[in-house]
């Protein structure tokens, strides 16, 4: 699929006026690709972990009802964790949205083909999962239909966004893990936080 | 006998007393009963996992929203989520697992022994406080003791229950089952 949708223009377009949304962002390009979009506490950014991102999303969303999450992620760190689309299918939280930005390369490791250059459909997968709602998005006059679903449609959403495999400026988040959790949730439950 | 004891009883009126919220499990026959009591616990989310390392994931965004997990899981499943307890380690989330033993004590599947056997030293080198438990008796207690080290210093803790506690079962035994 020839895609000409520009990675950092998605991510920036689906965090603008974020709100009080909760992120989490997949290792590697998304996690750089959200810190270019605005580091910010309420963006988990992972170092790490490859494959746990959209299970980290899973047990925000189930923590936090009331707020909606997000986990932006790339096609080969949702490929290692496919899995967990069908346990997020079985708990169905109706505030989570994963967001694959979908270049259909390893984009860390030299730009090799990931499993979706060969047609590996992660949206039919989400939707044979039981996700509410399950797309791949081309266009670029479809992003704001997805912020807007991120925000207010009743998910569990799934989107795989098609972007070109090029590489840009890699923009790198605070890398101490103490460091990210702790302001996570300082920001998101306050100074109660510190001494749960 | 200490075997009269109803440890997952026990062990599930600790998780609830600790405040747990969330409990990721992939099915285990040693944790049958006690997944069934948090099923049942309209206080308590259970997510069944498609591989433990799921529950790696889950109890740090669980963590990070405000909620406690406990994870259930037999020694086997330790293998999976090796990796993923480096990312509970680098942060200091708080993490308390409930393992139960397999390719320990009486085995009789030769396949489970390399794990089994190996469960504490990979727990220990990937920074895990691992408490083994041979009765019965002792496991709530111990799950006490792992909750409160979990949460007071954000560690990760395995309560390693043994076939000594489960049973042991046999080809024929589990065929008929």
């Amino acid at each position: 699929m020839s895609a000409n949708l520009k990675r950092r223009d998605v991510v920036a377009r689906l965090l603008a006026e974020r709100g009080d949304l909760l992120v989490v962002a997949g290792l590697g390009s998304t996690a750089w690709d959200c810190t270019a979009a605005g580091d910010h506490p309420l963006t988990f950014p992972l170092w790490g972990a490859m494959g746990q991102a959209a299970m980290m999303g899973l047990g925000l969303a189930l923590a936090h009802p009331s707020r909606r999450v997000l986990v932006v992620t790339g096609d080969g760190e949702m490929l290692m964790g496919m899995g967990s689309l069908a346990t997020i299918g079985v708990q169905r939280p109706a505030n989570l949205s994963v967001v694959v930005i979908d270049n259909e390369r390893y984009g860390e490791t030299g730009m090799q083909a990931t499993h979706t250059a060969s047609g590996v459909d992660l949206a039919a997968v989400a939707r044979a999962c039981g996700f509410a709602h399950a797309s791949t998005l081309t266009r670029e006059s479809e992003i704001a239909a997805l912020r807007a679903a991120v925000h207010a449609q009743p998910g569990p959403n799934f989107a795989a966004v098609k972007v070109v495999a090029d590489k840009v400026p890699i923009v790198l988040p605070p890398r101490d893990g103490g460091l990210l959790k702790a302001r996570f949730r300082r920001a998101l439950l306050g100074d109660a936080a510190d001494t749960q | 006998m200490s075997e009269a004891i109803d440890w997952p009883l026990e062990v599930h009126r600790i998780l609830s007393a600790a405040k747990l919220r969330q409990v990721g499990y992939v099915p285990d026959a040693g944790h049958k009963r006690l997944i069934e009591l948090c099923r049942a616990d309209d206080e308590m989310r259970a997510v069944p996992l498609t591989t433990e390392e799921e529950g790696i994931g889950l109890a740090v965004g669980a963590w990070l929203g405000g909620e406690r997990c406990a994870l259930l899981m037999q020694s086997s499943g330790v293998g999976n989520i090796i990796n993923a307890l480096g990312t509970i380690k680098e942060c200091r989330f708080p993490l308390p697992m409930l393992i139960t033993m397999r390719g320990e004590y009486g085995e009789f599947n030769p396949w489970q022994v390399p794990m089994g056997q190996a469960t504490p030293a990979v727990l220990e080198a990937m920074g895990v406080v691992v408490q083994p438990v041979r009765e019965a008796a002792g496991i709530p207690a111990a799950v006490d003791a792992a909750l409160r080290l979990a949460y007071n210093s954000y560690v990760a803790t395995a309560v390693l229950i043994s076939q000594q506690v489960i049973g042991i079962k046999s080809f024929q035994e589990q065929a008929a089952r």
